[in-house]
């Protein structure tokens, strides 16, 4: 059931794939069918980030192209020829049941058979993982959750069962999970926090220590040996607790062992001793590790993690990561309608779990809090709070049905053995009609889970398919065909992805942003009057611009929303750049009392370039803009520099040409002999 | 400050004394192991000395040596802690069992390492 509900889409809007991400990963993927595996680490892409180019091979996490190449070969090799797309497409749906799978085997180790498998059933329907696994959406959270919760699984297996076996199994998933997300770095702090709430509520086990103390040592390696993560595993502080927790439990271990061989009183006079010694070595310890993390500015922290320790950094100090609307803290509602039944289900699921407390519901209530703290700073994050829901929701859904069964057989029996028999007819039907409604309620929860992903692309979605409007498509495919092979493409990072999948063209900046200058760059050229963008263009070796407009169908999310944000991160390198000179009264609009260096800027004039005639042809009036809901502040906007050559049908994507030069300015240098070399070294 | 030393001192004897007296009654198997942990235990901080001395510079070949040996202490730990006969944590567990998870353990720790190793 999981595995269809997700084909909605696929139904809805061709087989294919969505949103930005997914473009990249799809590229990959296709290069790593032709190529191998081996040539993949060795990539060096010279398509993107023009002119610096991405070192694919060291900065992606791989887990998601392995998973679709290895689907690919295989079944090229079973002779079903089947493309790469197709296999993309189907990844995140079949992991999704997979997932299924995993919530139902977790949630069987902690508390039996039943509760897996409604955490199961609500697994496969919880609208906030729907949204990342919807057929298309090839992104690495669709594997990457899977993943989440087989580690999980199978550290409370090796948890229960105390067997170094099943230990190994978890270590393995590890490895797949490291590979597969940046979200690793939340099983590597849960599992020190659930080992140490164990030892300090006195829950200390041989089988806690095979379930963790092998994982760790091992799960460390292999995240080393992941290029991406390298030797971060061992130098960040994200991964210190780990090291800590270890630490501690093996003084406690040592210190139990010591209590069961030694006599009282020698007990009694070795704590005094090691407690003497042990103070001064511990803090010596610390105090080490407190220099170490001390003397890097950011406190070893990486800056995603620090956003979300602190979920007022990004804001203040990275705005490439708070410009993401992802990484925005959610608003209230969106818990309800993003888990559904599961959000009301989940606080009596957390109390059940509490009766009878064992150390595998502990590691759940645990999973669960901290999942509901992630989530509440970032949305994104509400993706990891999912399975916790599910699997909460799950228990408690099988403690109410059972209490009720319970109540109902009890009732049976009683009647039975009574002597009028009417009564029990009368009582008998129902259970059933309990059974039926449950049964009935399953598929009320799809249909409304299903509106989800259709809403997810509605809002967030990157090619076309909303609103069966093809601007998207139409646009690149324009790209594709009418310009030269070597044309370079500038657009703000949010499309990289996809004009180099789709259009197959050099772009300067893409989804991976790795390079805050780089980016800074493109929002300064955006940001200034058209001469001196054009100045950055052709340093750059720009050939066409490409913007995303809304203002003709109403498309929210396009280059004018975002635009202060690329004033933000263009000011943030570049001080000329200042936010307030962009706002006009009462903040940040368009009509004719905004900002003045907003009316003079590129982004404005390519936006509403020649807008204002074909306006009044659909609204009825002058330059007026669907999006803002207001008219246009300056009608006549005139080009010196640029050329429009490319309008799609809604609108929606704009191309311009850079021209070689403006017939009239000669005072210009040239960018093709000095000024462009100096930059490109600099900047590389 | 004398007396307290020799307090320490005596401390220290009779925890000595009484910490031997009781470990002879371990059997013979768990000593082996014991005698393998302490060989691991004392690789980690040969190894960690030589890195504070030398360098980090291969830190991958650093790396992957010392955690093989605190990879392989965990590992005997847990063995031994499984075929104690003392503790009844694991009582429905063979020892051949407990000896086979932990050769695979081993086995992909190796395998890990000497991936890494570069």
């Amino acid at each position: 059931m999981a595995f269809s509900l997700r084909l909605f889409s696929v139904v809805k809007y061709e087989s294919v794939i969505h949103e930005f991400d997914p473009y990249f990963n799809f590229r990959v993927t296709i290069y790593l069918t032709k190529e191998g595996f081996y040539n993949l680490w060795n990539w060096f892409d010279d398509i993107t980030w023009y002119p610096l180019g991405r070192v694919v091979g060291g900065t992606v996490y791989p887990g998601l192209i392995w998973t679709a190449g290895v689907m690919f070969k295989v079944l090229h090799a079973l002779n079903v020829p089947i493309n790469v797309q197709e296999v993309c497409v189907f990844t995140a749906p079949l992991f999704s049941a997979f997932c299924s799978l995993a919530a139902y085997l977790l949630v069987k180790e902690i508390r039996g058979r039943g509760a897996g498998l409604t955490a199961a059933a609500f697994m496969a329907m919880v609208p906030s993982y729907i949204s990342r696994s919807v057929a298309g959406s090839f992104d690495n959270e669709g594997v990457a959750i899977f993943a989440l919760v087989f580690v999980f699984f199978l550290y409370v297996k090796a948890l229960n069962t105390g067997s170094l076996a099943w230990s190994s199994a978890a270590a393995l998933a590890y490895l797949y999970m490291v590979a597969s997300w940046g979200g690793y770095s939340f099983i590597i702090n849960l599992l020190p926090i659930h080992c140490l709430a164990s030892i300090f509520t006195g829950r200390l086990t041989a089988k806690l220590y095979i379930a963790y103390a092998p994982l760790i040592v091992l799960g460390t390696l292999e995240a080393a040996s992941i290029p991406v993560v390298g030797f971060n595993a061992v130098l960040m502080s994200e991964h210190f607790g780990a090291f800590f927790a270890f630490g501690i439990l093996h003084a406690a271990l040592a210190i139990r062992y010591i209590k069961d061989i030694l006599p009282v009183k020698a007990y009694n006079a070795a704590k005094t001793l090691v407690l003497t010694s042990g103070v001064v070595l511990m803090s010596g310890i610390l105090l080490l590790v407190l220099f170490y993390v001390m003397s890097s500015p950011t406190f070893g922290w990486t800056g995603r993690s620090l956003s979300l320790l602190d979920p007022t950094y990004a804001s203040k100090y990275i705005p490439i990561i708070a410009s993401v609307s992802e990484h925005q803290p959610p608003a209230w509602p969106s818990y309800f309608t993003d888990l559904q039944a599961a959000s009301i289900l989940m606080p009596a699921g957390l109390i059940a779990l509490f009766w009878p407390l064992t150390p595998a519901s502990l590691f759940l209530i645990l999973y669960a809090c901290t999942a509901v703290y992630f989530s509440g700073v970032m949305v994104r994050l509400m993706l990891v709070l999912a399975p916790a829901a599910c699997c909460l929701a799950g228990v408690a859904l099988h403690e109410a049905l059972a209490a009720l069964f319970k109540g109902v057989h009890a009732e049976q029996r009683e009647q039975e053995s009574r002597p009028p028999k009417e009564d029990a007819k009368a009582k008998k039907p129902s259970s059933k009609p309990a059974k039926a409604s449950f049964w009935s309620n399953l598929p009320g929860f799809s249909e409304t889970g299903r509106p989800i992903p259709r809403d997810a692309a509605l809002t967030r979605g990157g090619d076309g398919s909303i609103h069966i409007f093809d601007d998207f498509r139409e646009g690149y495919a324009w790209l594709r065909y009418n310009t030269p092979e070597d044309a370079v493409v500038a657009s703000w990072w949010d499309y990289g992805y996809q004009t180099t999948a789709m259009a197959n063209r050099t772009v300067l900046v893409d989804n991976n942003t790795w390079n805050n200058t780089h980016i800074a760059t493109v929002g300064r050229a955006m940001a200034s009057p058209e001469k001196q963008a054009w100045e950055i263009y052709r340093a750059l070796d720009v050939t066409h611009v490409l913007v995303i407009f809304g203002g003709f169908i109403g498309y929210p999310s396009d280059d004018i929303n975002k635009f202060l944000w690329m004033v933000r991160i263009g000011g943030g390198v570049f001080p000329d750049i200042k936010e307030k000179d962009f706002l006009g009264e009462g903040g940040y609009r368009v009509d004719n009392k905004a900002g003045k260096a907003l009316l003079d800027c590129l982004m404005y004039k390519l936006s509403y370039y020649r807008y204002a005639e074909a306006s009044l042809m659909t609204t009825g009036q002058m330059g007026f803009d669907r999006v803002r809901n207001v008219q246009i502040g300056k009608m006549d906007v005139t080009l010196e520099y640029f050329e429009e050559v490319f309008t799609s049908e809604h609108w929606m994507v704009r191309i311009y040409k850079v021209l070689d030069r403006p017939a009239r300015d000669i005072k210009l240098p040239n960018p093709r002999s000095t000024r462009g070399k100096p930059r490109k070294s600099s900047l590389s | 400050m004398q007396r307290s030393i020799n307090d320490f001192k005596s401390n220290a004897a009779v925890i000595l004394k009484s910490f031997n007296a009781e470990y002879t009654k371990t059997p013979l198997r768990i000593k082996v192991i014991d005698a393998f942990m302490v060989y691991a235990l004392l690789t980690a901080a040969v190894q960690f000395l030589y890195m504070l001395c030398v360098g980090t510079f291969p830190f991958n070949s650093f790396l992957s040596g010392f955690f093989c040996s605190v990879g392989f202490f965990v590992l005997s730990v847990s063995l031994r802690m499984q075929v104690d006969p003392s503790s009844d944590e694991f009582k429905g567990l063979l020892p051949e069992r407990a000896y086979a998870d932990f050769v695979l353990c081993g086995c992909l720790l190796f395998l890990v390492v000497w991936n890494f190793m570069g």
